[in-house]
């Protein structure tokens, strides 16, 4: 990649303040760092990863709504976390975590449990237990 | 060395930059693709049992820790390295060799890193950054992605040097005992290639170096079909994002290692790597040429089989151009 066709595709997400560092070569075959803004196929991957990530934070927001899951399910989504990942945060088993997304345990769930989770989503208990969308 | 002043230079890459910017500090000068070179960080590998957030995973460095391991080792820099049980005793021990002067390298979560764009921040635990002092309570910080030097709270560097997941950082840090002020470039060169060369070419499983490539691109050519429409353009996006986001000097490494032959070259007066990295440098156009093309499938978001098919014949092509540079520089004495 010559110095010149660095793309400066500014990413509306990053606000164009963002620029990273690319090797290209100059005139004289140099390689050189470059600084580039961005380069649009990777500003659509970026953008696309996120809209993933949305539409799993809505679908978990309906979940909630509609009574099937727990507001757990719904800040896991939120916090771009996984059940593994979600699992290690609170010291839980996998399948521990995955009954308390069901609205009927987590509403049995003890204040210490409750803490956990609030600590790991960043979040007060009130928050976790009151959801508010 | 404690009063010396902390300068300072964006990178590309957070771990062969950390690399380059320690050792400036102590008076011995590797530039970025250098380090990369010598710690042999140039790979490919697609694991399609690995998933990260459900999509099958595909780097194109060695793992991390590697390079600085290598580095280290090749150009006899004595490194200390401790990780903690807990975040009260890790910060204690920064704070500790921070008051001696000593710059110190943290493992840590982009994820928790408040200065990083919102974009930027998944849960990725293995990014390197440089603490190099304080400012009250927050931590002076160089990261090398970052253009300027930033500035951390305690409180969140904690939890993104304890973040949980894979790999789990668990408050590691690292700072220099000794640097040699100089030395040969010669073996350390050498011994760098003689890894890269045997990591793309001779690992026997097919899903790493070259090999890796062609079983991304024969996996890639039964997306649509296999995981329907939707999983496919997931699954090409995040192929873009390793090769292309932040932090891989452009074409997943491959115009960073095409500097570190170029420089290789200079230093040891090789014409024939100077060959090679004009070489690679067209064989990155080729990686980039690949992304450009898959952003475009990604953007129209229609399944057409002839694209996948495509896409999969430009994977071959760079699999094979890759292989030829990398047996010819094999083959090259040093």
């Amino acid at each position: 990649m010559k110095k010149e066709e660095v793309p400066q595709d500014g990413n509306k997400m990053l606000e164009g303040k963002f620029t990273q560092l690319f090797y290209a070569t100059d005139n004289d075959g140099k390689y050189v760092p470059v600084t580039s803004v961005g380069w649009e196929p990777e500003n659509v991957a970026m953008q696309q990863a996120w809209e993933e990530v949305n539409a799993r934070v809505e679908k978990a927001r309906q979940g909630v709504l509609a009574g099937e899951i727990s507001p757990i399910g719904y800040y896991m989504e939120k916090n771009i976390m996984d059940l593994a990942l979600l699992a290690s945060y609170v010291s839980k088993f996998q399948w521990q975590v995955k009954r308390h997304m069901k609205p009927s345990v987590f509403k049995h769930l003890s204040e210490r449990t409750l803490q956990r989770y609030a600590a790991a989503f960043k979040i007060t208990v009130d928050e976790l237990k009151h959801i508010k969308f | 060395m404690s009063e010396k002043q902390f300068s300072h230079v964006q990178t590309a890459h957070c771990e062969s930059g950390v690399i380059s910017n320690i050792f400036r500090h102590y008076g011995l000068h590797i530039s970025e693709p250098m380090a990369f070179g010598i710690g042999a960080g140039i790979f490919f590998a697609h694991l399609p049992f690995i998933k990260v957030n459900g999509v099958p995973g595909t780097t194109y460095r060695i793992w991390p820790g590697a390079i600085f391991q290598r580095v280290c080792k090749r150009l006899g820099a004595k490194m200390q390295s401790q990780s903690f049980s807990t975040p009260e005793k890790a910060m204690l021990e920064l704070d500790r060799v921070l008051e001696k002067g000593t710059p110190v390298g943290l493992l840590s979560s982009v994820y928790y890193l408040p200065y990083l764009p919102a974009a930027y921040r998944f849960h990725f635990n293995a990014h390197n950054i440089l603490i190099f002092g304080k400012n009250g309570e927050n931590y002076r910080v160089s990261d090398p992605v970052m253009e300027d030097i930033m500035e951390i709270d305690p409180k969140s560097l904690a939890e993104a040097r304890f973040a949980k997941g894979f790999p789990a950082p668990k408050g590691k840090m690292y700072y220099a005992l000794s640097v040699p002020e100089q030395v040969s470039l010669q073996k350390p060169i050498k011994e760098g290639i003689a890894q890269s060369c045997h990591y793309m070419l001779k690992l026997p499983l097919p899903m790493f170096g070259v090999s890796g490539i062609r079983y991304l691109a024969k996996r890639l050519k039964t997306y649509p079909e296999k995981v329907g429409e939707r999983k496919a353009i997931l699954y090409l996006g995040n192929i873009i994002r390793m090769q292309e986001e932040i932090g891989t000097g452009g074409a997943g490494f491959r115009f960073m290692y095409a500097a570190f032959l170029q420089e290789a070259a200079n230093v040891l007066q090789k014409d024939e790597l100077g060959v090679l990295s004009q070489d690679l440098t067209r064989v990155g156009d080729l990686w980039r040429n690949f992304a450009f093309n898959a952003g475009r499938v990604c953007k129209s978001r229609s399944v057409n089989n002839i694209s996948y098919a495509e896409l999969s014949e430009m994977l071959m092509q760079c699999a094979a151009e890759e292989e030829l540079v990398f047996k010819r520089l094999s083959k090259v004495k040093i």
